[in-house]
C-alpha cells in the first residue's frame, strides 16, 4: 500500500534505464540527500556531525570499496587498512608538496595512487583464490604500513613521524586542519560520499559490474562467455583501492587530523570487512548500513546507560559492550546472513502488501 | 534497494540524538577523563586513572575543592584507541560548562587532539608524553608536556648509561638495543637516539614491537641474545612491558642493564616476571610507595577507588597529573577571581605560569612525588627536564640516583626545528613570548 511498484509504466528508454525507477524510491533518496546536505548541518549538533556522521560516512566509502572487491567481484581482501593508509599518506604528501593543488583534487589523486598500489597487490588474484588470496592481501596490509613508517619521505622527514593534516580550503571554506568547521568538513566528506556511491551504484549495474559478478559467481563460466579475468579482477582491485584510498585520505584529513599508521592497522581491515558482511555483500546500501552499525553500536552501547541516568563504571560498560557486540554479530549472521541490506529489502516487501497481507 | 545511503545518516541521528546530552553549566571545574581500563593497555591505564580520579576526589572532600569550587570528574573509556579518544573528547568537551583541561594519556590521541583542543581553547596537559615539539610554547600555546618530553628523557637515559659506564666517552663503540612499541609513542625518541648515536659514537639496533602482537617477542629477544647489547632501552606500554621483562629474564639478560622509560617501569610490568625481574631499571619522575603525606589524607576518604593500586608507580603518577591540574586551577583563580569557575583559556594561562618550588610541593604534601616545576611561555616542557632512575628489588621500586638532567642543548634545537616545520605546514605564526 505504502510502497508500490504496480501501475508504474515506463514510456521511454531513459526512464527504463534510470538508476531509481520507482518514484517513491527516487523521492526518498533525493529527499534524504537534500536533508543530509541542507538539514543536517543546520540541525545536528557538533558532536553528532564531528564524531558520528563524519567517521560513519568515511567508513562507508571504505566499505563500498571493499564491497566492490569482495561483494561484487568475490575477491576476499584483508588489505583495506593498507589501501586506506596509502591514500592517507599520499594525500598528505601531495597536499604538502604541491601546495597549489586544490584539496578536492588531492584526495582523488591520492585515491589513484592507492589504486595503482591495489593493482600491484591484485596481480596474485589471477593465480590464487579464496582464503589464499586473503593471505596475499594480508601481505599488503603489513608491507605497506611498514613502508610508510620506514620511509620518512612519506611524512616529509617530520621528526615525530605523525604529521598533521595541513589546512586547505574549498570555495573559501576551510575543510581540513584546525580552523575547519565541522559543517564544512561534513559537507566535503558528503560530496565524496554521494559522488562515489552514485558511481558505485552505476558501475554495479553496468557492463563492468556484471562482469565482476560473473567472475564472482563462477570464473570459468565467465571466461567461457568472453569475460577476460585479468582486466576484470584488476579493475575491481583498482576501483576498490581507489575507494579505500579516498576513505583513508578523508579519515586522516577530515576526521582525526593526523596521518597515523595505527589508524589503518589490521583491525581496521577487519572492521571494514565486518561492515561489508553485516551490511550485506554485493549491496551499495549494505555498505552504508554496515558502516553505521559496526561503528555506532559500540558508541551506542557505551553511552546508553548514561541516557537512562545510570552511572556504570567505564570498564564494565566496555566489557558489556564487547559481549553484546559479539552476540549481536552472531545473531545477525544466524538470523540474517545476507546482511542488513536484506532486512531492508524484506521490510519493503512487507510494505508492498501492508496493510493487507495474504 | 538503491542508494539509500543517507538512511545511514538518519540512523545515526536517531542513535545519537540522546548522546548529545544537556550541557548544563554546573558550578564546578569539569574534568573529562579519557581512561582505558580495558584491553591490552588496561594494566597500566587502570592504576593511572585511579590515582588521577582519586586525587580530585581528595581535593573535593578534604578542601571542598579549590576555594570552594569542586571538581566534576567524568570518565570515558577509549581502550587506548585514537578514534575512540577523539569521539570521547567530542562527547565530553562541552559538558558542565566546558572541559577545564584534558589529559589524553595516549600519544596518538594527543596528536589527534592538538588542533581541535587549540581551536576549542581547551588546554592539553600531556604529562611526559605526547608531541615532544609541543614543548615550544610559541607554536603550541595550548599543549603542555612538562615535566619532561620523550626526547629529553631519551638523552637523560643515555646520560645515565654513560654515568654507569664511566663517562660519555665510554659510549664510543658500544652497541645498544632499543625495544619500542611500534606506535607514534614508541617511535617518538628515535630521532634523538640517532643524533646521540652520531654524537657519542655508539650504535643501536631497533626492535619494533607491533601493537597487535605485542605479547610475542621471542624472536626479538633471541636476536638480542645473539647481538649482546651493552644496554637495552625500552619504550613500551601495556602488556608489551611485562612480556619484554619476562623474555629478558628468560634469556638471562642482565636486568641491571635493561632500562625502561617512565611508561615502562611500573608494578604491572615487573610482577608477572617474578624473581626474574629483580634488577630491572626504569626512568621516573615520581616516587613509588605510600610514605608520603598525601596518603595519610587519603585514609578514610569516601568515594575512592579500591586501595589495591595505592602507592604503585602509575597510581602515584596519576595523582601527580591531577595535582598539577589542581594547582593550575588554583593559580588561575588567583588571577581571574577566587572561588569562581575558570575557563579552559584561563587555565591555559595558569599552566604556562606554573612555578612550583620545592617548598610549594612540600606544602601540598607531595614531596618526592611531584617534581618542582617551572613552565614558561616559550618552554612548555618545564625549565629543567630531568629523570630519576629507579630499580625493582622484587617487592618495590627503589630510586637509586639523583636527578639526571637531560641534554637540553641537543633536544631544544630539535624541538624548535620540528615545531617550526609544523608551524609552516599549518600556517601558524609563532606567537611572541617576550
Amino acid at each position: 500500500m505504502l510502497y508500490r511498484e504496480a501501475g508504474q509504466f515506463k514510456t521511454s528508454y531513459s526512464a527504463d534505464q534510470a538508476m531509481l525507477t520507482i518514484p517513491l524510491d527516487r523521492w526518498f533518496v533525493f529527499g534524504l540527500a537534500a536533508f543530509a546536505i541542507v538539514g543536517v548541518p543546520l540541525l545536528a549538533s557538533e558532536y553528532l556531525i564531528a564524531s558520528i556522521l563524519i567517521p560513519v560516512l568515511i567508513l562507508s566509502i571504505a566499505a563500498l570499496g571493499l564491497n566492490i572487491l569482495t561483494g561484487y567481484c568475490g575477491q576476499l581482501s584483508l588489505g583495506t587498512g593498507a589501501f586506506m593508509a596509502a591514500g592517507a599518506y599520499l594525500a598528505y604528501k601531495i597536499a604538502t608538496n604541491i601546495t597549489w593543488m586544490p584539496i578536492w583534487l588531492v584526495i582523488p589523486l591520492a585515491g589513484l595512487c592507492a589504486a595503482a598500489i591495489g593493482i600491484a597487490f591484485g596481480l596474485p588474484s589471477l593465480r590464487i583464490k579464496g582464503f589464499y588470496l586473503a593471505v596475499a592481501t594480508l601481505a599488503a596490509q603489513f608491507f605497506l604500513l611498514w613502508l610508510f613508517v620506514k620511509v620518512p619521505w612519506f611524512v616529509n622527514y617530520s621528526i615525530s613521524g605523525v604529521p598533521t593534516a595541513p589546512p586547505r580550503s574549498v570555495l573559501g571554506f576551510d575543510v581540513t586542519g584546525a580552523t575547519a568547521t565541522n559543517e564544512a568538513k561534513y559537507l566535503f566528506v558528503l560530496a565524496f560520499v554521494i559522488a562515489l556511491a552514485w558511481i558505485a551504484r552505476n558501475m554495479a549495474r553496468s557492463r563492468i559490474g556484471r562482469s565482476w559478478m560473473a567472475i564472482r559467481d563462477m570464473d570459468i563460466a565467465a571466461e567461457l562467455i568472453g569475460i577476460r579475468p585479468l582486466p576484470t579482477k584488476l579493475s575491481a582491485f583498482a576501483i576498490s583501492s581507489f575507494y579505500c584510498g579516498v576513505a583513508g585520505a578523508l579519515w586522516a584529513m577530515c576526521y582525526i587530523n593526523t596521518v597515523e599508521p595505527t589508524a589503518f592497522d589490521i583491525n581496521r581491515s577487519f572492521q571494514v570487512l565486518f561492515m561489508v558482511i553485516v551490511g550485506g555483500l554485493g549491496s551499495v546500501l549494505g555498505s552504508f548500513l554496515g558502516a553505521a552499525f559496526i561503528f555506532l553500536l559500540p558508541i551506542f552501547l557505551n553511552s546508553a546507560p548514561g541516557w537512562f541516568g545510570y552511572s556504570v563504571a567505564g570498564d564494565i560498560i566496555t566489557h558489556i559492550e564487547f559481549m553484546l557486540f559479539g552476540a549481536l554479530i552472531i545473531f545477525f549472521l544466524i538470523v540474517e546472513p545476507h546482511g542488513l541490506a536484506r532486512l531492508w529489502q524484506i521490510a519493503k516487501e512487507k510494505l508492498r502488501l501492508w496493510p493487507f497481507p495474504y | 534497494m538503491l542508494m539509500k545511503k543517507l538512511a545511514t545518516a538518519g540512523l545515526a541521528a536517531a542513535v545519537a540524538a540522546g548522546a548529545v546530552g544537556v550541557a548544563q553549566a554546573e558550578d564546578g571545574q569539569y574534568i573529562p577523563v579519557l581512561s582505558y581500563r580495558t584491553g591490552a593497555y588496561a594494566p597500566n591505564g587502570t592504576p593511572f586513572a585511579n590515582g588521577y580520579v582519586d586525587y580530585f576526589q581528595l581535593v573535593n572532600e578534604r578542601d571542598g575543592g579549590v576555594n570552594g569550587v569542586k571538581f566534576i570528574v567524568e570518565e570515558c573509556e577509549t581502550g587506548y584507541k585514537t578514534d575512540r579518544g577523539v569521539e570521547c573528547y567530542d562527547r565530553l568537551k562541552d559538558k558542565n560548562g566546558g572541559a577545564t583541561v584534558l589529559s589524553p594519556w595516549s600519544t596518538g590521541t594527543t596528536y589527534a587532539l592538538i588542533e581541535k583542543a587549540t581551536n576549542d581553547k581547551i588546554p592539553i596537559l600531556s604529562m611526559g608524553y605526547g608531541r615532544t615539539s609541543a614543548a615550544d610554547g610559541r607554536v603550541f600555546p595550548y599543549v603542555f608536556n612538562f615535566p619532561s618530553t620523550y626526547w629529553s628523557q631519551a638523552t637523560a637515559v643515555v646520560q645515565y648509561i654513560a654515568n654507569e659506564m664511566g663517562g660519555l666517552e665510554a659510549l664510543k663503540g658500544q652497541r645498544f638495543a632499543f625495544i619500542y612499541l611500534d606506535h607514534p609513542y614508541g617511535r617518538e625518541p628515535i630521532p634523538t637516539f640517532d643524533i646521540l648515536a652520531e654524537r657519542f659514537g655508539f650504535t643501536y639496533d631497533k626492535y619494533p614491537v607491533p601493537p597487535a602482537t605485542m605479547t610475542e617477542q621471542k624472536s626479538i629477544w633471541l636476536q638480542i641474545r645473539r647481538t649482546k647489547p651493552a644496554y637495552a632501552i625500552m619504550w613500551g606500554w601495556g602488556a608489551m612491558n611485562s612480556t619484554a621483562v619476562k623474555e629478558a629474564a628468560n634469556i638471562k639478560f642482565d636486568m641491571s642493564r635493561f632500562i625502561g622509560n617512565w611508561w615502562s617501569a611500573a608494578e604491572p610490568d615487573v610482577l608477572p616476571a617474578g624473581e626474574g625481574a629483580i634488577g630491572y631499571k626504569g626512568a621516573t619522575f615520581n616516587g613509588a610507595g605510600t610514605d608520603y603525606k598525601v596518603f595519610e589524607d587519603l585514609e578514610g576518604m569516601s568515594g575512592l577507588s579500591d586501595d589495591g593500586d595505592r602507592g604503585t608507580v602509575l597510581y602515584n603518577r596519576g595523582m601527580v597529573n591531577a595535582a598539577f591540574i589542581v594547582e593550575a586551577v588554583r593559580l588561575a583563580q588567583e588571577k581571574y577571581g577566587k572561588g569562581k569557575h575558570v575557563s579552559g583559556e584561563q587555565v591555559r594561562w595558569a599552566l604556562e605560569n606554573i612555578d612550583l618550588s620545592a617548598e610549594d610541593v612540600e606544602a601540598l604534601g607531595l614531596t618526592g612525588l611531584m617534581p618542582p616545576t617551572t613552565v614558561t611561555c616559550v618552554n612548555h616542557e618545564g625549565t629543567n627536564p630531568a629523570i630519576l632512575v629507579q630499580q625493582w628489588n622484587g617487592t618495590a621500586w627503589e630510586i637509586i640516583t639523583d636527578w639526571i638532567p637531560a641534554m637540553t642543548d641537543i633536544v631544544r634545537p630539535l624541538i624548535e626545528q620540528d615545531a617550526a616545520q609544523y608551524a609552516q605546514e599549518n600556517d601558524i605564526t609563532p606567537r611572541d613570548c617576550s
